[in-house]
C-alpha cells in the first residue's frame, strides 16, 4: 500500500508550530530553566513569521486553504504569541506559575487558531475551534492554587463546550440540507436552494457559536470572569487570539458558505453588533476591576470589529481585519501595563503612577487614549477605516450608534488616565519590569503611535487580502 | 529673569536680520506646526531637575514659534483670496488623504493669534507651575502644535486630526494642573467636545464619498452638493462646532472649564479653544453648503442673540472671578456668531475681528486674575475690593481691558462689536437691536466687577501686596498694544480679510438663485 504524502507547503507554518510545542512537552520534563521555553516559542514564532508569506496554496484535498486572507489572521494570531511571551517571561516566575507545559499550550492554541482561518471545511473548522478552545480553558487555569483561576478556567470550559455543542449542532443542519462539509459546495448549494427555516435555524446556531468566541453580547457572560481570574498575560492572549479566530471564521462562514442569504444574517448581526456595544460600553463604566474594565472593553471592541461584518463588503472585511491587528497592539499594550505593576487589579491602584513611573504611564495613556479612538492613535485609524466602509455599504445610522457608544467608552478609559495624573497616590505603586517586557510595551507603543501617524503601514496591504 | 530676556531679544534681531536682507524661503507653516511638537517632545526628555532648563526652553521656542510664523504677516498677499503659502504632499493613498496645509485671510489671524499667546502662557505660568513642570510645558507646545495645525490644514481629514488631538493635551492640562473641580472639568470639557467631533467625523465621512472619494478642502469649497444632504452636514458640523464655540445650550463645559484650567489653560481656552468653533463655521459650514447656511442663518442668528443675552445675565449674577468671564466669552461668542450668519461683508469681517479681539482681551483678563490669584489663593470677587490701592498700576492695565471688553471706542473693542452689529441691523432689524442691549449689559457686568475688585471697601490682607513685577507687566504688554492698535487702525488687520470674506460672501450669495429653485423643488 502507497500512501502519498500531502502537498504540505500551505501547511508549514502549523506544522512548524506543532513540532515545537509538541517538542516543548517533552523538554519540558527534563530542564529547570522555563523562561529557555519562553526563548525557543518566541524563535519558533519568529521562525513562522518569516515562512508564512511563502505558505501560499490549498491541500489536503481542499480542506484547508492558505490564502491572503488567512495569512493576514495568521500574522495577528504570529504578533499575539510573541507579545504575549514577552510579557509572560518574567510574569510566570513572579507569579510562581511557570510550568513548561504553558509555552506549549500557547503554541498549540494558536495552531488551533490558525486550522480556524484557513480552514475551507467545516470539519477542519471545528478542530481548529477545539484544539483552540482545549488549549486556552488549561491556560486559563493554568495557575492551579488559586481558586479563582480555577473557577475561570471551569466557567470557560463549561459555557465553551456549550457553544461547541451548538456550533455542531448547526453545521450538521447544514450538512442536513446542503450533503457537504466544504464551505465552497455549500455555498452553491445555497445559491440555487431556497432560504428553508432549517437554513435559518443552522444560520442562527453557527452565529451563537461565534459570538460566544469573539464575546459578542448577548453570549459574553464569561468574558469578564475569565479575564479576572485567568492569569493577566494568558487575559490578554484570550482577548486577542480565539477573538480574531473568531472573526476570521466569521468572514469565511458567512461571507462564502452564507454569502447568497446575506440579508438574513446582516438583521442578525446588526442586532447583535449594537447590543454588544451597548453590554461593553456600558458595563465597562461601573468596573473597579481594571482586568474586568478591559473584558468589558474587549466586548465593546468586537461591537465595533463586527460593524465590518454587516457592511458585507470586502472593504468592510478588511477593515474589519486592520481593526483587529491594531487593537492586539493596544490591548496587549494595556494588559502588559497591568503585568508591569505589582499591584495593578484594581483602578484606584494607578493614583499617583504619573508621578512615580512617568514613562509606563505615559504609555498607558497612549493605550488608553487609542482604545478611545483618539487620533493621532492607532485606534483612531482602526475606526475611521470602518467607519468609513460601513457607511460606504450605506449603513450610516449604524455608525452613529457606534460613535455614541464611543463616548461613552472614553468615560471609562479617561477613568484610568484621570487615575494615574490627576489623583495623588494612595499607596508606593511598584514594578517589576524585565527586558522583556519591556520590549513588549515598546513595540506595542511603537507600533499603536507608527499606524497612527503613517496609517499606510496597515491600509495599504490589508486591501488586496480579501479577493 | 531680566538676564534671560537677551535670548528672546536676540533672536528677534537676527531673525528681522534675515528678513529685511535675504527673505528667507522655508515651509513656514510645516515649521510652526511641528517645531513645538518636536521640542515638546524633547522637553520630556530633559532630566525632571532641570526645571529652569525647562522654562528657557519652552520660552525660547514659543518665541521662535512665533518669529518664524512672522513671514505670514510679512508676506502674506492681501489681494487673493485663495489658499498661500500651500504644501501638499501625498499622506494615505488608500484614501487619497494628503498632508495639506495653507492659509488664506480668514485663518491667518489666527495662526499668529495662537503663537503669540502660547508665548504668553509661558510667561504666566513661570512661577506658577511647580508640580510636573517639564509636563505641563510639553503639554502646551502640543496644543500649540495643534492649534495651529487646525487653522492651516486644507484637508479635512488633517484638520480632523489637529482638531481631536488637541483635546489631549488641553484635557491633561485642566485635569492635571487645574483648580480643586479640575478632575470633573476635564472630563466633562472632554466628553462635551468628543461629541460634537464623532459627529462631525461622520459628516467627514459622508463628505469624502460625495466629492468624489477625496478629503480636499478647496475642492469642497466649490463643489455643491444636494440640498438636503447639505442641511443634513451642516448639523453634523454643527454639533462640533456649536460645543466648541460654546453656543447655548451646549454651553455648559466652558464655565467648568475655564474656572478649573490653570491661568494659561484658561487663556488658552478663552483665547484659541473656542475660537475654533467659529473658526469651522467661516471655513467648512458657509463655504461647502452655502445653501445650508443661508436657510440655517436665521436660527443661528436667533440662537446667537439668546447665548449674547443669555450669557451676559448669568454673569450680573456672578461671584467667582473666572467664573465672571467665562460667561462673558459665551455673551462674547454669541456676537461673533451673530455676526457671521449675518452673511454680509461687515457682519464677517467684524465676527473674525471680534475673536480676535476675544482672544486678545479675555486672554489678557485671564492673566490679569492669574497674576492676582498666584497671590491671593482665591477666585471670589468678595475677597478683593479696595484692590486698587497697593496694585495701581495693575488696577490701570486691569482697566484698560475692562473698557476695552466693554467696547468703549478707541480699543479694539468698539471695531468688532461695531461691525457685528451694523452686519446684524442689515441682516434683522429685531435681532440687532436685542444684541445691542448685551453691550448694555456687557458694560454692567465689567465695571460692576471692576468697582467690586479695585474699589470698594479695603481689605486688610490685600495690604502691602507687591504689584506687577516686570515679567507679568511684559506678558501684558503686547496685548495692550494691540488694543490700541487695533482700536485705532483696524484697517491693518481688516485688510488681511478683505479678498477672503469678500470671496466667501459671493459664494454664500451666488447659490441665491439655486436656493430658491432647488429648496423650492425639494420642498415639494
Amino acid at each position: 500500500m502507497n500512501i502519498p504524502l500531502p502537498y504540505l507547503t500551505p501547511v508549514v507554518p502549523e506544522l512548524i508550530l506543532s513540532l515545537v510545542a509538541s517538542g516543548l512537552l517533552l523538554v519540558e520534563l527534563f530542564t529547570r530553566r522555563k523562561a529557555l521555553m519562553g526563548y525557543v516559542s518566541l524563535a519558533t514564532a519568529g521562525l513562522t513569521l518569516y515562512v508564512l508569506p511563502m505558505s501560499q496554496g490549498e491541500t489536503f484535498g481542499g480542506m484547508f486553504i492558505s490564502d491572503n486572507y488567512s495569512t493576514y489572521f495568521k500574522l495577528i494570531f504570529l504578533i499575539n504569541v510573541i507579545l504575549i511571551v514577552l510579557v509572560s517571561l518574567k510574569y510566570m516566575a513572579k507569579t510562581d506559575t511557570d510550568y513548561g507545559e504553558y509555552y506549549s499550550l500557547v503554541l498549540f492554541s494558536t495552531v488551533g487558531m490558525m486550522l480556524m482561518a484557513s480552514a475551507k471545511n467545516l470539519i477542519v473548522l471545528y478542530l481548529g475551534l477545539e484544539l483552540m478552545a482545549l488549549s486556552t480553558y488549561i491556560l486559563t487555569g493554568i495557575n492551579r492554587h488559586d481558586v479563582k483561576s480555577n473557577e475561570a478556567a471551569l466557567k470557560y470550559f463549561l459555557l465553551g463546550a456549550f457553544s461547541s455543542a451548538l456550533l455542531l449542532f448547526g453545521m450538521s443542519l447544514l450538512y442536513g440540507i446542503t450533503a457537504s462539509t466544504d464551505i465552497y459546495q455549500i455555498a452553491s448549494f445555497l445559491k440555487v436552494g431556497e432560504v428553508t427555516p432549517v437554513l435559518l435555524v443552522s444560520i442562527i446556531f453557527v452565529i451563537v457559536a461565534f459570538a460566544f468566541k469573539i464575546a459578542a453580547a448577548p453570549f459574553h457572560m464569561w468574558a469578564p470572569d475569565v479575564y479576572e481570574g485567568a492569569p493577566t498575560a494568558v487575559a490578554a492572549f484570550l482577548s486577542v487570539g480565539p477573538k480574531a479566530a473568531g472573526f476570521a471564521v466569521i468572514g469565511r462562514v458567512f461571507y462564502i458558505a452564507f454569502g447568497s442569504v446575506q440579508t438574513d444574517w446582516t438583521a442578525v448581526f446588526i442586532g447583535i453588533s449594537i447590543l454588544t456595544m451597548a453590554v461593553g460600553n456600558i458595563l465597562a463604566i461601573v468596573q473597579v476591576n481594571i482586568k474586568r474594565m478591559l473584558a468589558y472593553s474587549s466586548i465593546a471592541h468586537a461591537g465595533y470589529a463586527l460593524l465590518g461584518v454587516i457592511a458585507g463588503t470586502s472593504e468592510g472585511l478588511s477593515a474589519m481585519m486592520v481593526y483587529l491587528l491594531i487593537y492586539a497592539f493596544m490591548n496587549i499594550g494595556a494588559f502588559a501595563i497591568v503585568i508591569l505593576l505589582d499591584n495593578g487589579e484594581e483602578i484606584s491602584q494607578y493614583a499617583g503612577l504619573a508621578k512615580s513611573h512617568p514613562v509606563a504611564a505615559a504609555m498607558m495613556l497612549v493605550f488608553m487614549f487609542s482604545l478611545t479612538g483618539i487620533p493621532p492613535t492607532a485606534g483612531f485609524i482602526g475606526k475611521f477605516n470602518l467607519f468609513v466602509a460601513v457607511v460606504h455599504a450605506g449603513y450610516t445610522w449604524l455608525v452613529i450608534i457606534a460613535v455614541l457608544f464611543s463616548v461613552i467608552s472614553a468615560f471609562y478609559y479617561l477613568r484610568v488616565i484621570m487615575n494615574m495624573y490627576m489623583r495623588p497616590a494612595t499607596h508606593e505603586a511598584s514594578i517589576t519590569s524585565s527586558p522583556s517586557l519591556w520590549l513588549a510595551l515598546i513595540v506595542t507603543v511603537v507600533a499603536v503611535l507608527a499606524i497612527g501617524i503613517l496609517p499606510s503601514i496597515v491600509l495599504t496591504g490589508s486591501s488586496l487580502c480579501w479577493q | 529673569m531680566r538676564s534671560l530676556l537677551w535670548l528672546p531679544a536676540l533672536g528677534l534681531a537676527l531673525f528681522l536680520g534675515f528678513l529685511a536682507t535675504g527673505r528667507v524661503k522655508y515651509p513656514v507653516l510645516s515649521i510652526v506646526i511641528f517645531l513645538p511638537i518636536a521640542g515638546a517632545l524633547l522637553l520630556l526628555l530633559l532630566k525632571r531637575e532641570h526645571e529652569r532648563l525647562t522654562k528657557i526652553s519652552a520660552l525660547v521656542l514659543s518665541t521662535a514659534v512665533f518669529l518664524l510664523c512672522l513671514p505670514l504677516y510679512v508676506d502674506f498677499d492681501k489681494s487673493t483670496p485663495y489658499m498661500q503659502f500651500v504644501e501638499k504632499h501625498a499622506w494615505i493613498p488608500a484614501f487619497n488623504i494628503n498632508y495639506a496645509v495653507g492659509i488664506d485671510g480668514i485663518s491667518v489671524l489666527f495662526v499668529l493669534l495662537s503663537a503669540l499667546l502660547t508665548i504668553l502662557c509661558v510667561a504666566v505660568s513661570w512661577n506658577a507651575i511647580n508640580d510636573k513642570v517639564k509636563e505641563f510645558y510639553a503639554s502646551l507646545l502640543l496644543l500649540e502644535g495643534s492649534m495651529i495645525g487646525v487653522f492651516s490644514s486644507i484637508d479635512l481629514f488633517l484638520f480632523y486630526i489637529f482638531w481631536e488631538a488637541m483635546l489631549i493635551p488641553m484635557f491633561i492640562i485642566i485635569g492635571v494642573w487645574g483648580g480643586p473641580n479640575r478632575i470633573y472639568a476635564a472630563i466633562k470639557f472632554f466628553l462635551f467636545t468628543l461629541i460634537g467631533s464623532l459627529l462631525m467625523l461622520i459628516g467627514i465621512i459622508v463628505l469624502f464619498f460625495y466629492t468624489g472619494h477625496s478629503f480636499d478642502m478647496p475642492r469642497m469649497m466649490t463643489s455643491s452638493y444636494p440640498y438636503n444632504l447639505q442641511v443634513i452636514l451642516f448639523w453634523a458640523f454643527f454639533s462640533a462646532f456649536a460645543v466648541k464655540v460654546p453656543m447655548v445650550p451646549v454651553h455648559t463645559w466652558l464655565p467648568d472649564a475655564h474656572t478649573e484650567a490653570p491661568t494659561a489653560g484658561s487663556v488658552i481656552l478663552a483665547g484659541i479653544l473656542i475660537k475654533m468653533g467659529a473658526y469651522g463655521f467661516l471655513r467648512i459650514n458657509m463655504p461647502f453648503f452655502p445653501e445650508a447656511t443661508k436657510a440655517m442663518a436665521p436660527a443661528m442668528m436667533v440662537l446667537s442673540v439668546i447665548a449674547i443675552i443669555y450669557g451676559a445675565v448669568i454673569c450680573l449674577g456672578q461671584t467667582d472671578f473666572k467664573r465672571l468671564i467665562a460667561y462673558s466669552s459665551v455673551s462674547h461668542m454669541g456676537f461673533v456668531t451673530l455676526g457671521i450668519f449675518a452673511l454680509n461683508v461687515q457682519g464677517i469681517q467684524g465676527g473674525i475681528l471680534q475673536m480676535i479681539n476675544h482672544g486678545i482681551v479675555t486672554g489678557a483678563l485671564f492673566l490679569c486674575v492669574g497674576i492676582v490669584y498666584e497671590r491671593t489663593h482665591t477666585r471670589l470677587i468678595t475677597d478683593y475690593g479696595g484692590a486698587a490701592t497697593p496694585l495701581p498700576v495693575y488696577a490701570g492695565l486691569f482697566m484698560i481691558f475692562t473698557l476695552a471688553s466693554m467696547g468703549l471706542p478707541g480699543t479694539n473693542g468698539f471695531v468688532g462689536e461695531f461691525l457685528i452689529l451694523v452686519g446684524g441691523f442689515t441682516a434683522s432689524k429685531m435681532l440687532g437691536t436685542l444684541a445691542a442691549t448685551g453691550i448694555i449689559l456687557g458694560a454692567a457686568y465689567m465695571l460692576r466687577l471692576y468697582q467690586n475688585v479695585f474699589f470698594v471697601g479695603i481689605n486688610p490682607r490685600l495690604m502691602g501686596m507687591p504689584d506687577v513685577n516686570e515679567r507679568e507687566i511684559l506678558t501684558l504688554a503686547p496685548l495692550v498694544i494691540l488694543v490700541f492698535w487695533i482700536g485705532f487702525y483696524p484697517n491693518a488687520f481688516l485688510g488681511f480679510m478683505d479678498a477672503s470674506v469678500q470671496h466667501l460672501i459671493e459664494r454664500v450669495s451666488t447659490t441665491v438663485p439655486q436656493l430658491s429653485q432647488q429648496s423650492g423643488g425639494m420642498m415639494r
